[in-house]
């Protein structure tokens, strides 16, 4: 009598190519060789779980992680064809701003749970359904337990979760705990570059990753986004060569 | 002969529209009224009170009879006023000017009256149908016992429709045309005819009572017939020569020689599965067992009549008699297994097995034809757009439907007012190009120790939450109007909006109420309405 095929070896399998930096995984590039060059397999992986912060506790920097996040959905949806779903408890949120990243009321189904129990209980849900391009959620507290939830649902799904973290506290660090994602942004803002004439050019962004699995921190000074969610490299530093030029920090992690 | 005392105690306490007008009463020194001049209205003084009373001004129906538009219907205060149908539109307005007019709309009634006839056929008898334009038929037959008799059942009804808003007439009798006719000529409200006793019952009432056509009536008057009763000794050949074959159909129908069957209000049967199971069962796994076999069931039953689920409603009988009832909606018609059979499962736990379940029925209360879409033109290259309805669903069945929705523009300058939530299943428009913040906050937030140029030059520092801004570059202004036709308060009000940066490279959208030149235009405070990136 044969032995029935073992299943065990196909499991360890699966979860190994789940778990590890498989260059086999659909990635999302952000189209700048400056930052895709630097990330593990050329962009961010889709089926994984992204978070996100603003560097401090200003809202310019909440704004412009938002937006970072919105640009990457946009691109998301664009190319697939389905709704976005942002999922958020705030109420804050001004859609015509994420239009113009990109992220059109066509694009985009907002859901707002109670609070962050049901938040990541509706993330999780979307996930298994499968109908989102993306989902883009804005947590406080998430624990250990529930980021390593969502990315095994998101690499099952192949939909790329993109998790904004809000600060609890002013001095707190939202990134102190650990996580199973498989990068950790900072956002901030960044003086923009100053016209000839009066007015306030495009907005600039200091793009921190503070960890990514099978790669390197870095930082970069990019634009932000354009209406199709695009980011770009300054044009010709002129002024501020040293800012542009990126500084890794060991530190963060 | 009463007393006069009587006679008066009796007018006295008559409604004031009815009394007899002071000529009836016995004075004789006053100018006697032509005797077929329609009663004189009762003075408006006295309807004033009633309105008072009442709640309500006199209300009035107008439709359009024919080429013109006359009142189809009046309540009794405008009744009182001397308002009744049939009348002009244009005399009831000069009639009484306080009167109440709305247009008459037939097809509500209709679908009212329809909805009423379902409800009977749910609820009273199995056969029942509406007679437009105000009256249902019931067959009692076999179903009076069930209410407790045909008296009891009669007050019920009266007593329900009195709850639900209707006025009511009842009346039982041996044949359709018969309980037609009382319901609506007899005296009382409710009218009961023992069996055998329609003839008599219906002698009393007038022609106009057997349904009649408009000639016929007219030549009923002309021959002399006035009441039922008048035709009934009338041999038939000479009576349809003068009333025609039609008036003699009705009377032959009310008096129950020519059948008039009751075509009842089709009730399309809830698609509707059930399992009992051998023992009662308590455990989610189980529950979620049996689920998934009635959704298989009922899917099934969807199929077969190319319908599709929007509600579905899980009735689950406890050992102990009483119901678990959870129920699910959907956003679109859908009979695809694995997703009811999700969404089911997001309320086993609303469900309390208490000593454990051991029926189940599973009914869809809303469904909606579902047939096969047009695929579209997908060979030649058209992408497909994917339906979010079934994320809708899991979402809304997870946090409540109300947490699920998409931002719609609204065409409004004011930017707290360029939003709205909308469905979430179908796609808006999109908003002017119009630079705008990502972060809007709900109530715009005041700044101090703002320094700026008038009347059009952006801030060149702040103060916002304790915090100092040196502002490195501005945009502006850009100039946003009160929309005067909402308020008193925005007649003149304006706001003129700046995106500025400070020497962070925060960006902020600040405005200014006023615009610098006129004083009634705002008060010149700066304040922050949200944040770009």
């Amino acid at each position: 009598m044969p032995a029935a095929p073992d299943p065990l070896p196909d499991s360890i399998a699966r979860l190994k190519a789940m778990a590890s930096a498989a260059v086999d995984c659909r990635m999302l590039p952000f189209g700048i060789p400056a930052l895709d060059g630097r990330l593990a397999g050329g962009g961010l992986r889709a089926g994984a779980l992204h978070e996100v912060a603003g560097r401090s506790c200003s809202l310019s920097d909440d704004a412009a992680a938002t937006l970072f996040l919105a640009g990457i959905a946009a691109r998301e949806a664009q190319g697939s064809g389905r709704p976005a779903l942002w999922v958020s408890s705030r109420v804050d949120l001004y859609a015509p701003g994420l239009a113009q990243a990109g992220l059109s009321a066509a694009r985009v189904i907002h859901a707002q749970p109670r609070d962050d129990h049901a938040l990541l209980a509706v993330v999780e849900d979307a996930l298994r359904d499968g109908t989102p391009s993306a989902v883009v959620a804005e947590a406080g507290k998430v624990s250990m337990v529930a980021t390593r939830r969502l990315q095994l649902a998101a690499a099952e799904a192949d939909i790329p979760v993109l998790l904004l973290r809000r600060r609890r506290a002013r001095d707190r660090d939202p990134f102190a705990e650990p996580s199973a994602a498989w990068t950790r942004w900072w956002i901030a803002t960044a003086p923009s570059e100053r016209l000839d004439v009066a007015g306030v050019g495009r907005p600039r962004w200091s793009v921190e990753l503070a960890r990514q699995r099978g790669g390197e921190p870095f930082s970069l000074i990019v634009e932000g986004c354009d209406e199709t969610g695009r980011l770009a490299v300054p044009a010709a530093p002129r002024r501020r060569a040293a800012e542009a030029a990126g500084t890794a920090r060991s530190a963060a992690a | 002969m009463p007393s006069r005392e009587e006679v008066e105690r009796q007018i006295a306490s008559l409604p004031r529209h009815a009394q007899p007008p002071v000529r009836e009463l016995g004075r004789r020194s006053e100018a006697a009224e032509h005797p077929f001049k329609r009663p004189a209205p009762a003075a408006p003084a006295e309807i004033g009170g009633a309105i008072d009373t009442l709640g309500h001004a006199p209300l009035a129906l107008v439709g359009k009879v024919g080429r013109r538009e006359e009142v189809v219907a009046a309540c009794e205060l405008a009744r009182a006023l001397g308002i009744h149908a049939g009348m002009a539109a244009t005399h009831a307005r000069a009639l009484a000017s306080e009167l109440d007019f709305r247009p008459a709309e037939p097809e509500a009634d209709a679908h009212l009256l329809d909805r009423l006839a379902l409800l009977a056929v749910r609820r009273w008898s199995p056969v029942a149908s509406a007679t437009p334009p105000d009256g249902l038929w019931l067959d009692l037959t076999g179903c009076a016992h069930l209410h407790g008799g045909e008296e009891h059942f009669a007050r019920r009804l009266r007593a329900f429709c009195r709850r639900a808003g209707f006025t009511a007439r009842v009346a039982i009798a041996d044949t359709p045309g018969a309980a037609h006719a009382l319901a609506r000529f007899a005296p009382a409200d409710i009218t009961l005819v023992a069996p055998g006793e329609t003839a008599r019952a219906l002698s009393l009432l007038p022609v106009a009572a057997l349904r009649l056509e408009g000639s016929a009536l007219v030549a009923a008057r002309r021959f002399g017939f006035e009441t039922i009763g008048d035709l009934l000794p009338v041999a038939r050949g000479p009576l349809a020569r003068r009333l025609g074959l039609a008036a003699i159909t009705r009377l032959d129908q009310a008096l129950g020689s020519v059948a008039e069957p009751i075509v009842p209000r089709e009730d399309v049967a809830m698609p509707l599965v059930e399992r009992r199971l051998l023992e009662p069962i308590g455990t989610a796994e189980a529950i979620a067992q049996v689920m998934q076999d009635l959704v298989g069931d009922l899917v099934e039953v969807l199929q077969a009549r190319g319908l599709g689920a929007r509600s579905l409603r899980l009735i689950g009988l406890r050992v102990d008699g009483g119901e678990q009832v959870v129920a699910i909606g959907t956003s679109r018609p859908t009979r695809e297994a694995a997703h009811l059979l999700r969404l089911l499962k997001l309320r086993i736990e609303r469900i309390d097995p208490g000593m454990g379940l051991e029926q189940f029925r599973l009914a869809a209360p809303h469904t909606e034809p579902l047939d096969a879409v047009s695929f579209g033109t997908v060979l030649s290259g058209e992408s497909i757009v994917h339906d979010p309805a079934r994320l809708v669903d899991v979402v809304a069945g997870r946090i409540g439907e109300r947490a699920v929705f998409r931002i719609a523009p609204v065409p409004s300058h004011v930017p707290e007012r360029a939003v709205q939530r909308a469905d979430p299943v179908e796609a808006p428009g999109d908003w002017p190009p119009w630079c705008r913040p990502v972060r809007l906050f709900l109530r715009p937030e005041p700044l101090w120790a703002v320094i700026a140029l008038l009347p059009d030059q952006p801030p060149r520092r702040f103060e916002w939450r304790g915090t100092a801004h040196k502002v490195v570059a501005g945009d502006g202004p850009e100039r946003i109007h009160g929309e005067w036709w909402r308020r008193d308060a925005e007649v003149w009000a304006v706001r003129d909006y700046f995106r500025v940066e400070d020497e962070e490279g925060g960006r902020f959208w600040v405005f200014r109420r006023g615009d610098g030149m006129h004083q009634d235009t705002g008060d010149l405070s700066w304040w922050i309405h949200g944040v770009f990136a």
